[in-house]
């Protein structure tokens, strides 16, 4: 990689892309949105937002983004992915679509809507490993949790379970690709996107 | 307003980010009007990014006449179970208890709507009371304003439901459009008479004119019936449509469907909406809106 800023995509198919753009230029990373293959064969890195990952499974698959995006995934480019975005990037789903697809490359098994429907959807300080400082402000809406991960797989965050002792997982990283469950897109506080751009800047 | 945490350890439910959050993820999507599970499955195939569950058309709610009201409970819960994405359904302008019900229900999203025969000519609800967030419509930036004042988390142009017209879709939007870049040009001494002839908070227009945008997401509705409608909407600055009568009063629902979401996305690619518009069999048959009398005018309600 270039000392220079890095091209970051943001996959804009469907989702709160806006947001994205913004918080990667605030962290220094040249951001553009990605909706074709050509596209995407332009960008170093890629964030896939948050929106409704059916929707945006079937768009990826219907306008040939799916595939391109296996092959770059494979070949090491980063992906950070939030809710919907994070979904896209597991191996596993749990309680989606019967044909829903996804881009996967993290070895895990992410349930949808696991922390239930809109009335549940809250937000809340979270501890995220290799961040300095306060908290980051989690915000879940209808966002899935991690509920399995290989052995390869770097667990950043976990939230205390409402309804038991045991935690769920909501950031994890492998290699190259990180997930959140929660959208640091909607809080102004960008030290999550920093990071990924210094993943990317090390890739 | 509601608060926000800074430093909470104990999660919050029901935060103006979190409502309106949840409207920043339906952006670039496609809402869809359905009143079965069946309907509903046919929606979330096609790739809408939420349904909302009423229990008329509004095309078949000028037909019918009547009054409007919300939707049998068993069948919001029905459609709840049928579909795996978020379920919207409306209450009449007013009626809070409708709301009430609504966010017992679980439903996702409440639409304030004036396709349902309002029950309060002078209020709103109250959506600041509510865990539930809330969409509104709105034919101009001070009804949008007073709306968001009231809670609401997302903004729909009102445009004139059950028609398959997409004039008045287009008139309200390019109005929201062209008053907020009108702020934008004012300094802060005009900012005030601004709100004052927008009759809006003044704190929502300073931020508005900041913004260049509403502080919530802004979508459609209100006519849309073909892709190129649905992006002319996006061309003209929704973030997102809802189609109401279009789909299911079509020919071929789910290819209609199916072709809506895919121009909306491409909403700047000729060649995409005009693939996504061939063949699809009839469009609903639309009504032609300077021959709707004023009080069969539902843009006019809500105020």
């Amino acid at each position: 990689m270039s000392s220079s800023n890095p091209v970051i995509g943001v996959l804009a198919l469907q989702g709160d892309v806006r947001e994205h753009l913004v918080a990667l230029a605030a962290a220094d990373a040249i951001a553009r949105p990605v909706r074709r293959a050509e596209e995407l064969a332009e960008v170093d890195a890629l964030v896939i937002p948050g929106g409704e990952s059916t929707t945006m499974s079937k768009l990826a698959l219907l306008f040939g983004v799916m595939d391109p995006l296996r092959e770059r995934v494979a070949a090491g480019m980063p992906v950070y992915g939030t809710c919907a975005g994070m979904i896209m990037l597991a191996d596993k789903i749990l309680d989606g679509r019967d044909d829903q697809e996804t881009v996967g490359g993290i070895d895990m098994t992410v349930r949808r809507n696991a922390f239930g429907r809109q009335n549940e959807s809250f937000e809340s300080g979270i501890d995220f490993a290799g961040l300095a400082g306060e908290p980051v402000q989690g915000v879940f809406i209808r966002a899935p949790w991690v509920e399995a991960v290989g052995a390869g797989v770097e667990v950043l965050a976990e939230l205390p379970a409402a309804d038991g002792p045991e935690s769920r997982i909501v950031a994890v990283r492998q290699g190259n690709l990180l997930a959140t469950s929660f959208h640091p897109e909607l809080t102004g506080d960008h030290r999550v996107h920093e990071y990924f751009v210094r993943m990317v800047e090390s890739a | 307003m509601s608060t926000t945490p800074i430093t909470a350890d104990q999660p919050q439910i029901g935060t103006a980010r979190v409502k309106r959050g949840m409207a920043e993820q339906l952006k670039g999507g496609v809402i869809m009007d359905v009143v079965n599970a069946e309907q509903a499955k046919i929606a979330e195939d096609a790739g809408a990014v939420a349904v909302m569950a009423l229990e008329r058309v509004p095309a078949d709610i000028r037909k019918d006449g009547g009054v409007a009201r919300m939707s049998d409970p068993n069948m919001i819960e029905e459609i709840i179970a049928a579909v795996s994405i978020p379920v919207m359904a409306k209450s009449r302008i007013g009626h809070f208890v409708e709301a009430q019900v609504l966010q017992s229900l679980g439903v996702d999203y409440i639409d304030e709507s004036e396709v349902l025969t309002p029950a309060d000519e002078v209020n709103h609800s109250d959506k600041w009371a509510f865990t539930t967030p809330f969409v509104c419509g709105a034919t101009n930036l001070g009804e949008a304003l007073r709306r968001i004042a009231e809670g609401a988390a997302m903004i729909r142009s009102k445009g004139e439901a059950g028609t398959g017209n997409v004039v008045e879709a287009v008139r309200h939007l390019r109005q929201i459009k062209n008053e907020i870049a009108k702020l934008r040009g004012f300094d802060n001494n005009e900012l005030y008479a601004a709100a004052k002839e927008l009759r809006a908070p003044y704190e929502l227009v300073k931020e508005v004119a900041e913004l260049g945008k509403l502080p919530v997401v802004l979508f459609s509705a209100g006519g849309v019936a073909t892709p190129a409608d649905a992006a002319l909407m996006r061309q003209l600055g929704a973030e997102g449509v809802f189609v109401g009568s279009g789909i299911f009063k079509s020919g071929d629902p789910a290819k209609r469907a199916a072709a809506i979401v895919k121009a909306t996305t491409f909403f700047d690619d000729p060649k995409i909406i005009a693939d996504a518009s061939r063949n699809l069999g009839e469009a609903m048959v639309g009504i032609n809106c300077d021959t709707l009398p004023e009080t069969e005018r539902y843009a006019n309600r809500g105020w």
